[in-house]
């Protein structure tokens, strides 16, 4: 049950985190040539392999207790801020996050810019395309490494995030524009609601507390958060219509 | 050093984000959870609960009227 959470879990961040390095890399390429933002794209991927290929081994050599610990508590830290950004935003607190909005404010400015050459590439598009792409891609590595070092399975956890790599690839290439009818804060919504039952169920571990049932109380903790997040966003909707 | 201040800052809205108290709970929750077990109490059961808090608390400060 845990290795389909594992890889349902990279799977899900890392296909919104990809949505949204897809915009970035589009904006800089319709702009500013595909050239400089593939080439961007090219470098920020390198980089994060190497991070990946440093960080993830060096994992192994860390206590598993202490890991879970450790990353169950950046976990539930990270995890609680997607989960509040998706309940207020699902309760109408917050804007909904716009693809489309993002795409025209990065094309608005990337036409802005001057133009400057290096190394025969538009620094502009290949700056703008590699910090996209590497900052996004870092949740993405955060993510796999995580999930993967605790559960002892990087590569499921790669598998996730490689399958929700290809999927973003082919229909952005398909689409050629921002993917805007992808439910994403609906996928932010879930992926919340994962990472903080992971970061709840490895913190607890970590601290030393024994779960009932071991790994099959991790459906029952995903249950109460989904539970806990659903009865916050009804709850926010009634305040909302009784302050209008 | 500005390298590393902006690593540093990276890393903060990563983890932490934009409300500081929520990660003060988590760590706070995760060492009352110790204590527990060390004292003998298998207490599984103080993450959902402190997470459930944690939420709250956040919320309402998210939402309250300014």
């Amino acid at each position: 049950m845990s290795a389909v959470f594992l890889v349902a879990s990279a799977f899900l961040a890392s296909a919104v985190e990809f949505v949204e390095a897809l915009t970035i890399v589009l904006a800089a390429g319709i702009t500013r040539g595909w050239r400089s933002s593939l080439a961007g794209l090219g470098a920020a991927t390198v980089a994060l392999g190497a991070i990946v290929a440093a960080l993830g081994p060096a994992l192994t050599y860390i206590p598993i207790s202490a890991l879970r610990l450790v990353v169950g508590g950046l976990l539930l830290a990270f995890g609680l801020q997607w989960l509040r950004k998706a309940i207020l935003r699902a309760a109408g607190f917050k804007a909904l996050h716009d693809e489309a909005a993002i795409f025209a404010r990065e094309a608005e400015e990337a036409r802005a810019a001057g133009h400057v050459e290096r190394a025969g590439l538009d620094w502009y598009g290949f700056t703008l395309s590699f910090k996209g792409v590497l900052l996004e891609g870092l949740e993405v590595a955060f993510i796999v490494i995580t999930f993967g070092g605790t559960q002892g399975n990087v590569g499921l956890a790669a598998l996730g995030a490689g399958i929700a790599l290809a999927l973003v690839a082919v229909v952005g290439v398909l689409v050629r524009g921002p993917l805007t009818r992808v439910p994403e804060n609906t996928m932010k919504f879930a992926v919340g609601a994962m990472l903080t039952t992971f970061g709840i169920f490895w913190a607890a571990e970590g601290a030393g507390a024994h779960w009932p049932g071991e790994d099959a109380s991790l459906p029952a903790v995903l249950a109460f958060v989904v539970v806990l997040a659903s009865g916050a966003v009804a709850m926010l909707k009634r305040r909302r219509v009784a302050f209008a | 050093m500005r390298l590393l201040r902006a690593f540093g800052r990276f890393w903060w809205d990563f983890v932490v984000g934009d409300d500081w108290r929520a990660a003060a709970g988590v760590v706070i929750a995760i060492g009352a959870t110790a204590a527990l077990v060390a004292a003998g109490v298998d207490a599984w059961w103080l993450m959902p609960v402190a997470v459930a808090l944690v939420l709250y608390v956040s919320l309402r400060r998210e939402v309250r009227p300014r």
